[in-house]
């Protein structure tokens, strides 16, 4: 038995975007750090905000979903 | 940033030590008061389907988990009462939370100080009388919100308490540390102080100098209070027993205050560059109409993203440990446990990490703005 | 806002706002004023102690440098100065000796010189004595045997005529 709402199914596909977004961030970031060794904290640091950013968009979709899902009854 | 002296080995094994023992007792506490949760409804639930029941009960209770309440449970039937407050009609009530039962349903009217309330759901209310249906003096329109009024709460609910145990940790610790840097004046850093001073540095160095330049020194009462703020409650916030277990910073009203404070800082930090970006910005004249509202909302939008971020990043781990723990109880078999219990140790760990990078983030986004703000030439 | 009231989990509770509000001001002031302001103040302090300190070291390192060189230097010259001295001191002892010698030989030479014309004076000397000796001697016997030869006539006058004979002779 499924139980669940569309909201749901959103929130997933916003998981699904934000996951190929990270990923990105995070492969292109390794690849820098392995480029520029020296410069590794420095992208450390972008890369840790960068995915902040793209993290936020997925739970903005969580909490649309929250939203959603609230009847109190 | 390098978080190389943060994350290496030694300490990675005492965090992991200490996740699991936190997985551990997080499930038996869990599970208590699930068993507990579960007797209540039992006595209570209406004519329902054993399978639906289960599911929507085990959603009821880990929103119930990482939701306010009036009370500490600490296992079973043990928990402390705390002080309820409301302004009401008739003035400021006060009385503790045990003092009428542990009424939930909406079924039973308190009597306080002259005031009739009704308690549904973990929030006090103006009872509406007759009776409803289902017995409770809670009234709802088509959609299932409620309609009764609501006194004005200020509690010191579960989260307040837990509030005012970090802050206390928090003077004792800094007010400590800088005490010891008086008597200590000019020499190594020892105990406390040791282990503190790396983050401190940390803040200053990798979080307010590169965003705030040579102007650093004037924000870093904020960024570091802020920081260890939230960072010392989200780890309250993991810890599943008395001193912790309060969700707060996944609460959006804690975060809230935090962006807000974000807000107010940056606002009114803002000089001539920040605003003339806002209300003049580059492009063509007739571009205006669309991108000053564009500009406004920006305002906005950066401290609500803020307050977003850390409350669902918090909300969403513990959501996700207690989901997992719960498919013990879903599925109906210890065996299960075998699975789940590894997979809450490691999201534990994972969230001992989110709880450090949140708080980095938060402060980091904070100085960011504050940043943007003071800058004295747009750079486009 | 009936939207945001949905949930109770995204509705921000107003109690809690007033108490995180007052708890956090409180916290932010009491924190900067008796913690974050003596601490950033004494890791500051310490830091440029310990920027004082490295630098200060860089200097005596640099000025110990720099001494060591002087002194080296220093040692060199008055190496080589002690050499000079040495050799200037060994050509003037080899040319006294040198001196010395020629001196020497000189006055050898000379003393030698000396010594000979005085054996050639002393030689001469006792050569005309022995003459002188040898010359009466022979005399005295010349004068003897004369004497003794004279003694009869006829003696006298053979000698004359072999005399004569001999003057004849020569």
């Amino acid at each position: 038995m499924i139980v669940g709402s569309i909201a749901g199914i959103g929130a997933g596909l916003a998981a699904i975007g934000a996951g190929i977004g990270i990923g990105s961030i995070g492969g292109k970031a390794m690849e820098g750090m392995a480029r520029q060794p020296e410069a590794a904290s420095k992208i450390q640091t972008a890369m840790l905000i960068a995915a902040a950013f793209v993290e936020a968009v997925a739970l903005f979709a969580v909490v649309v979903a929250f939203l959603g899902t609230g009847q109190v009854n | 940033m390098d978080l190389s002296h943060i994350f290496n080995s030694k300490k990675i094994f005492s965090i992991s030590f200490c996740a699991v023992l936190f997985s551990i007792l997080s499930f038996s506490a869990f599970s208590q008061e699930h068993t507990a949760a579960d007797t209540a409804h039992a006595e209570t639930s209406v004519a329902h389907a054993e399978g639906e029941e289960k599911d929507e009960d085990i959603s009821k209770v880990i929103l119930h988990h990482i939701a306010d309440s009036h009370e500490w449970h600490f296992f079973g039937h043990v928990s402390i009462p705390l002080p309820v407050i409301l302004y009401t009609e008739a003035g400021l009530v006060t009385f503790l939370s045990n003092k009428f039962g542990h009424s939930d349903d909406g079924t039973q009217l308190i009597e306080a100080d002259g005031v009739s309330l009704v308690k549904y759901h973990g929030k006090y209310f103006y009872p509406v009388l007759p009776k409803n249906d289902h017995g409770t003096y809670i009234q709802y329109d088509s959609r299932g919100d409620i309609l009764n009024a609501k006194p004005f709460d200020i509690s010191i609910t579960k989260n307040v308490v837990s509030l005012l145990i970090s802050v206390t940790v928090l003077l004792i610790v800094f007010i400590g540390i800088a005490k010891a840097y008086k008597t200590r004046e000019g020499k190594a850093p020892k105990g406390l102080q040791s282990i503190l001073e790396p983050i401190i540095l940390f803040v200053r160095d990798d979080i307010a100098k590169p965003q705030l330049g040579y102007r650093y020194k004037g924000f870093m009462p904020y960024l570091l209070t802020v920081f260890f703020f939230v960072w010392l409650n989200n780890l309250m916030g993991l810890i599943p027993f008395f001193p912790g277990g309060a969700n707060l910073t996944g609460n959006i009203a804690v975060t809230m205050m935090l962006a807000l404070c974000t807000f107010v800082l940056t606002t009114v930090n803002g000089n001539k560059n920040y605003w003339g970006h806002v209300f003049t910005p580059h492009v063509p004249w007739w571009l205006y109409p669309l991108m000053i509202p564009v500009e406004i909302i920006g305002l906005f939008t950066k401290p609500i993203a803020l307050m977003i971020r850390l409350f669902a990043n918090i909300t969403a781990g513990h959501i996700l440990i207690l989901s997992l723990i719960s498919l013990i109880f879903i599925l109906k078999s210890v065996l299960v446990a075998g699975i789940a219990v590894p997979f809450v140790l490691f999201i534990s760990v994972i969230e001992l990490v989110v709880g450090f990078i949140q708080a980095f983030i938060f402060t980091i986004l904070s100085a960011l703005f504050i940043g943007m703000a003071v800058e004295e030439h747009a750079e486009h | 806002m009936t939207l945001l009231a949905l949930n109770p989990l995204v509705s921000p509770d107003p109690g809690l706002f007033i108490w995180s509000t007052v708890a956090f001001l409180i916290l932010f002031f009491l924190l900067s004023k008796f913690a974050w302001k003596p601490i950033v103040q004494a890791l500051d302090e310490r830091e440029r102690s310990i920027e004082d300190a490295l630098s200060k070291a860089e200097m005596a390192k640099a000025e110990m440098a720099k001494l060591i060189s002087e002194n080296e230097d220093l040692l060199k010259e008055a190496r080589l100065e002690r050499d000079n001295i040495l050799k200037e001191a060994k050509e003037i002892k080899d040319q006294m000796i040198n001196d010395a010698k020629d001196q020497a030989k000189a006055e050898g030479a000379k003393l030698i010189e000396l010594a000979k014309t005085e054996i050639n004076n002393q030689k001469l000397a006792a050569m005309a004595e022995i003459k002188n000796q040898v010359s009466t001697l022979s005399i005295d016997i010349a004068e003897k045997v004369l004497r003794k030869q004279f003694e009869d006539q006829n003696k006298q006058q053979a000698l004359v005529n072999d005399l004569l004979k001999e003057v004849k002779l020569n």
